[in-house]
């Protein structure tokens, strides 16, 4: 029974192993059929788990092994399932199933195919370790793991050294957020003496408060999530990542990987619940790079760039709800999001597929007779995150944003009000990424609007399951499943009768936005292109992106290489240290060369020395005897 | 009549000529006539010195002097000879290049 | 008994190997190159038969020899295993054969002296791992620098003679003060307890007082800093690793540095305890100031050795931390990360070679897209630039996180009573894999990715013997990244001894007594 877990993540191990080793040699069927079908039967275990679960009703524990011991510290790989733990494990084998199914047409010409599949496995095997790890220590290992793969991938068509250098930022974005991470595990384990979740989560919550300020453990694994989940400041890497291939993009890079932060701090809800400035903190970023992320989407003409702002505001949500104390409602967001950002990127890849490769809306239009399946599915799926009831998005945001007003640990008018302008956006710069995409009069060069076709089955079909998935995957109680776990916070007094008005605001604001961008972008965007000129700085400041990579730059990198260089290494090292150093050996040789002035080889000299020398010596010596 | 002081004074007269000679003197042969005039003084000091303390290890070490002059004359000789024949002369200042 | 003598036929093997291959006629290049790679193989499988049957429980030296030598300084032949060591002499017989096979195809003239050299210098250098007598640690401390003085100055790079003679005089300065205070601790030894002994166990047991453990310590202290290298003593290695041929900076890399921080752990802190303490501060400092400095000095190299060079210099300054934090998990950490560090500087070296045999250059501007031109050299490539940064599964995870975690938990008690520098330490050495990362990448990100670039041509990709080298360590660090329970069990004992031997006073603090004398 708990061996079960181990096999759950080993499955994909084995996947990227063959796939890695034996891919190319076997042929892409074999890829495909190890690389989707192990992914498959992970899922299908999963879901034994769930039920075994259900029945036994305990969380299931499997020890692997002993990592390490060191005096009476003892340090195991364990895995631990229980109802947070298969919200999210059916997320990601699931998920991540129809993902890889899906990328078996998308990925079907290209060259390096059995090492796309390898890697998406390798992925699939740390997230995998990341979300059943019953430590902090196994955990960090996932953590790190999917970075790695999300490096991998990022940069997977490496020819072109920006997507190289893409992938490398994510890398190194993140391990600055995972610096605060290990800080973070290191109090913690200085304090409390385990990496167990369970165990620090029942510290904070049954015992007597610990010697360590929960917020300042809960600041340094936010910092942590914060690089993970793309939050602001570090939430530069997201967009930049969308030079990996599309598939990759809804897997890791919407579905599982960034949303490693969320449910870390879900998972450490224990320490959160106690950490009332860490949670204010959780909620204010939260909230601040929604708004933030979501007018940078309202410019963007890339369509993958837009749905990267759109996950970045997203994750943003899911923590306004972490910060507010509703754990189970952000996850319940989490899910959701799984389904409808799943959904637009994988359908943005089949527009992509189907226009050869062109990724800037400004290039297309009238695209929804073309490619029917896309579009419906895109459109269902940009109803949802617009939270239009009764779709999936709607439950969620909807949720989010009454704990956002009422909730008793952080809710606040404020919070509500930023969120509420997020919301709204959100559902314009959606509606305006469906008008210029789909509708309107074609903006198609002739050659690309000649090969647009639809896409096949293996996509196609994803596109749908993931569609419906985003229809009434809302109608699934994640929150009520999980308050035994997460328990939902208390409503301030007085609020509680302002649910039902808020709803219909929530509403309100998603037609809002979808009128607004019908409004601005119907009819071939003639009123967006009059009203251009007027708000030309603020376009401006939006298009690029609030210039926060250029500051990065300017700041961080440029300094850092300057004083490498300039000071460490010139200064440093060569004029000073090396310096020094030739300066004694300099010093060394003139000496000798003074001295050996006296070897004139004239053999009087010698003779004379020699005489005063012992005549010295007998002068010396004389009166002592 | 007591010789004493006179042989002391005769070796010590000898061994001052000799250094002078070395220190004076550049032709390399005279050098080494005049080195050899320094052992003979000090020779003849070691003697009147070890039969007046009445030691023998005086006389031993003046046998031992005659051996190591030899020897060094022997060699020196032809060394002086061979870089005669060399350079064509006999001055000490030709030779100073084991300098610096 | 027998197990005994196996350890003098470790130690010994490759000097016979030097008798071996005088024998060999110097013309007969491939017997020379089979036979040295045999000793070295023969010597590796017998480390390791010594390694399983290293006793983790028991205290004390194992498969000890003691002869006496010079008994009336009590000077005496003694060798044993114990958990300092164990490890390291595992990993020098274990890059002996990877360093002979990977020169195969670099060293075309004087086959036979450098093989000898390389023979010789495994024989010093396991000695030094193995000696339990002060006298004899110090004779193979200084024997290491002959052979490598002619590897370096001989088959090395351009400025060859520069490198190898500023590498050779920096480290023997060190070693001629160490020598005066080898000298005045045993004559100390023998003055207050009557014992002339330059055993370890006995030398141990010296109650110096404070002025002169710090004098003493600090003369230590200058040989093994240079060794290690610490920061600022540093500057000899990357000129000496550029110059050196391959085998030569995998043998410097891999294992030399070792030795200094196997001196500090095993002669300079526990001979000096109160001193040691004292000068924390001072250590540490300079350890994370080598984490720091030697990673942002390699993000702005253009060559690649020196690129690697700064980086053992990062790598090292995380074992300092280790072994200065007095923490159990922090020294099980350092020991850890000494021998991962030997393992991806090695294996990274060994790849520099690799390319350089091929493209005769190692500007990092004249290389890109390798990941296309030579894929399984780069697949190598990138799993030792992963272990390098600590990514989890490695070895070099295992070594990171533990001296982190344990530098962090001393530092956190010690903050707790108002010493917030090491606090402030910790911290700041946590942000160095953020640096290893950013250095380590945009090497991998120059050298693999983008447009092709190879100089010279395309260029085969790697044989089945340079594979099967990068292979062995490859599995060698994964080994040690997913169960170094095993390998932290057998030096669990030894790295208790060391922090029991630093943290308890060997003299009353004399100040404190005055004052409570007053009182």
């Amino acid at each position: 029974m708990t061996s079960l877990l181990t096999l759950i993540v080993l499955l994909p191990l084995a996947g990227f192993l063959a796939n890695g080793l034996f891919g190319n040699r076997l042929g892409n069927r074999f890829v495909s059929v190890v690389g989707c079908g192990l992914p498959l039967v992970a899922f299908a275990v999963t879901i034994q788990c769930f039920l075994d679960l259900q029945a036994g009703g305990t969380p299931l524990l499997d020890t692997v092994y002993r990592w390490a011991t060191i005096g009476e510290h003892t340090f195991d790989v364990a895995f631990r399932f229980d109802r947070l733990t298969a919200v999210m494990t059916l997320i990601v084998t699931g998920v991540g199933s129809l993902i890889h199914i899906y990328s078996t047409g998308y990925m079907k010409e290209d060259a390096s195919y059995a090492r796309y599949f390898s890697y998406l496995n390798l992925f699939l095997f740390f997230m995998l370790m990341l979300v059943l790890g019953r430590s902090l220590l196994v955990l960090f290992v996932g953590w790190e793991g999917v970075g790695l793969a999300s490096y991998l991938l990022i940069g997977f068509w490496f020819e072109d050294p920006d997507k190289a250098r893409a992938g490398k930022k994510a890398f190194i974005t993140n391990r600055i957020g995972d610096a605060g991470f290990l800080l973070g595990m290191f109090l913690l384990y200085q304090v409390l003496g385990t990496l167990d979740m369970d165990r620090i989560n029942a510290a904070f919550i049954d015992g007597p408060q610990p010697a360590v300020s929960a917020s300042l453990v809960g600041i340094l694994l936010f910092i942590g999530a914060c690089g993970k989940s793309a939050q602001i400041p570090l939430h530069v890497w997201l967009p930049d990542a969308m030079a990996g291939p599309t598939p990759v993009s809804a897997l890791i890079h919407a579905a599982t990987m960034v949303t490693a932060g969320v449910y870390m701090v879900a998972r450490l809800s224990g320490i959160f619940m106690h950490a009332p400035e860490a949670s204010a903190l959780v909620a204010a970023i939260g909230v601040f790079t929604a708004f933030f992320a979501a007018t940078v989407a309202i410019v963007q003409t890339d369509i993958k760039k837009v749905l990267a702002y759109s996950t970045i505001s997203q994750l943003g949500f899911m923590f306004v709800a972490m910060g507010v104390g509703a754990y189970a409602v952000g996850i319940f967001h989490l899910y959701t999001h799984a389904f409808f950002k799943a959904c637009l990127f994988l359908a943005a890849g089949s527009v992509i597929h189907a226009m050869g490769g062109e990724q800037d809306i400004r290039k297309m239009g009238g695209l929804a007779r073309r490619i029917p399946v896309t579009f419906g599915t895109f459109a269902v799926a940009t109803a949802a995150i617009a939270g239009l009831p009764p779709l999936a998005g709607f439950f969620s945001k909807d949720e989010i944003l009454w704990y956002a007003f009422a909730s008793d640990r952080g809710g606040a008018t404020l919070l509500f009000v930023v969120a509420a302008g997020t919301a709204l956006l959100t559902s314009f710069y959606m509606f305006r990424l469906l008008w210029l995409t789909f509708f309107g009069r074609s903006r198609m060069p002739a050659e690309t609007e000649r090969h647009v076709h639809e896409s096949p089955p293996s996509m196609t079909g994803v596109l749908v399951v993931l569609a419906v998935l985003s229809a009434v995957g809302g109608f699934v109680p994640v929150p009520h499943y999980l308050e035994a776990m997460l328990p939902l916070p208390e409503v301030v007094e007085g609020r509680a009768a302002l649910q039902t008005p808020l709803m219909f605001l929530s509403v309100a604001l998603g037609i809002a936005g979808l009128l607004g961008a019908a409004w601005m972008y119907g009819g071939n965007a003639e009123r967006a292109k009059r009203l251009a000129p007027t708000f030309a700085t603020l376009h401006r400041l939006l298009s690029g992106k609030y210039f926060v990579d250029e500051a990065y730059d300017r700041l961080i990198t440029r300094p850092l290489f300057w004083i490498s260089d300039r000071v460490f290494l010139r200064v440093g090292d060569r004029a000073l240290l090396d310096g020094s150093l030739h300066g004694l050996a300099g010093l060394g040789r003139r000496t000798a060369g003074t001295l050996a002035r006296i070897q004139t080889g004239n053999l009087h000299l010698y003779a004379w020395l020699a005489l005063i020398g012992i005549v010295a010596a007998l002068a010396w010596s004389w009166p002592h005897g | 009549m007591d010789s004493g002081p006179a042989l002391v004074a005769l070796g010590g007269g000898l061994f001052v000529l000799g250094l002078l000679g070395v220190i004076v003197r550049r032709n390399v042969l005279v050098m080494l006539m005049c080195m050899e005039l320094m052992l003979n003084g000090v020779n003849l000091l070691l003697v009147v010195f070890a039969q007046r303390g009445d030691s023998i290890a005086g006389g031993a070490l003046v046998l031992l002097v005659f051996v190591v002059a030899a020897a060094e004359i022997g060699i020196a000789i032809p060394i002086v000879l061979l870089l005669a024949r060399r350079r064509h002369t006999m001055e000490l200042d030709a030779y100073t290049e084991l300098q610096g | 008994m027998g197990d005994a003598l196996l350890l003098d036929v470790v130690l010994f093997l490759p000097l016979a190997g030097v008798a071996l291959l005088i024998a060999l006629p110097s013309d007969r290049e491939d017997s020379i190159r089979h036979a040295s790679l045999a000793v070295m193989l023969v010597q590796f499988l017998l480390a390791g038969w010594l390694y399983l049957r290293f006793d983790a429980a028991s205290d004390g030296l194992q498969f000890e020899t003691r002869l006496p030598w010079i008994a009336a300084w009590g000077v005496y032949y003694q060798i044993g295993l114990d958990g300092y060591n164990v490890l390291l002499v595992l990993l020098t017989a274990f890059l002996g054969p990877l360093v002979v096979a990977g020169a195969f195809s670099a060293i075309r003239k004087d086959v036979k002296l450098f093989y000898g050299m390389v023979l010789l210098l495994q024989f010093a250098m396991v000695g030094t791992f193995v000696a339990q007598d002060l006298f004899l640690f110090y004779l193979f401390w200084e024997t290491m620098l002959i052979p490598l003085f002619f590897i370096i100055g001989i088959w090395g790079g351009e400025r060859r003679i520069y490198a190898t003679f500023k590498f050779v005089l920096y480290t023997a300065f060190g070693s001629i003060v160490m020598l005066a205070a080898v000298i005045y601790l045993v004559y100390s030894l023998d003055a207050t307890t009557g014992v002339t002994s330059f055993a370890f166990t006995d030398l141990y047991r010296a109650r110096l007082p404070l002025a002169t453990q710090v004098v003493l310590l600090t003369a230590f202290a200058l040989s093994f800093a240079i060794k290690v290298p610490m920061v600022p003593l540093h500057t000899w290695l990357p000129d000496a690793h550029v110059e050196a041929p391959t085998a030569g900076s995998v043998v410097l890399a891999g294992v030399l540095l070792k030795m200094g921080t196997y001196g500090f752990m095993k002669l300079g802190f526990p001979l000096f305890p109160d001193a040691a303490r004292l000068l924390a501060p001072v250590f540490g400092t300079l350890a994370v100031v080598s984490i720091l400095y030697g990673a942002c000095l390699a993000l702005v190299q253009t060559d690649i050795k020196k690129i690697i060079a700064y980086s053992s210099i990062s790598h090292l300054g995380y074992v300092m931390l280790g072994l200065i934090s007095l923490d159990l998990i922090g020294i099980q950490g350092a020991i850890v990360q000494m021998v991962s560090h030997g393992l991806t500087a090695a294996g990274l070296f060994l790849m520099v070679g690799m390319i350089y045999e091929r493209c005769h250059t190692r500007e990092l501007a004249a290389y890109g897209g390798l990941a296309k031109a030579l894929p399984v050299y780069s697949v190598f490539f990138m799993i030792l630039t992963l272990a390098s940064i600590g990514l989890p599964t490695t070895s070099g995870f295992t070594g990171e996180f533990l001296v982190l975690l344990g530098a962090f938990g001393a530092s956190w008690q010690a903050a707790a009573q108002g010493d917030t520098l090491r606090l402030a330490l910790a911290v700041a050495a946590v942000g160095g894999v953020v640096l290893g990362a950013l250095y380590m990448l945009s090497f991998a990100g120059r050298f693999l990715f983008g447009a092709v670039k190879v100089p010279h041509g395309t260029q085969a990709d790697l044989g089945f013997r340079e594979s099967a080298i990068l292979v062995a360590i490859v599995v060698a660090i994964f080994w040690l990244g997913l169960f170094p329970a095993e390998p932290l069990r057998k030096t669990e004992l030894a790295a208790k001894a060391y922090q029991q031997l630093v943290m308890t006073a060997r003299v009353p603090d004399a100040a404190k007594l005055a004052r409570e004398e007053r009182r």
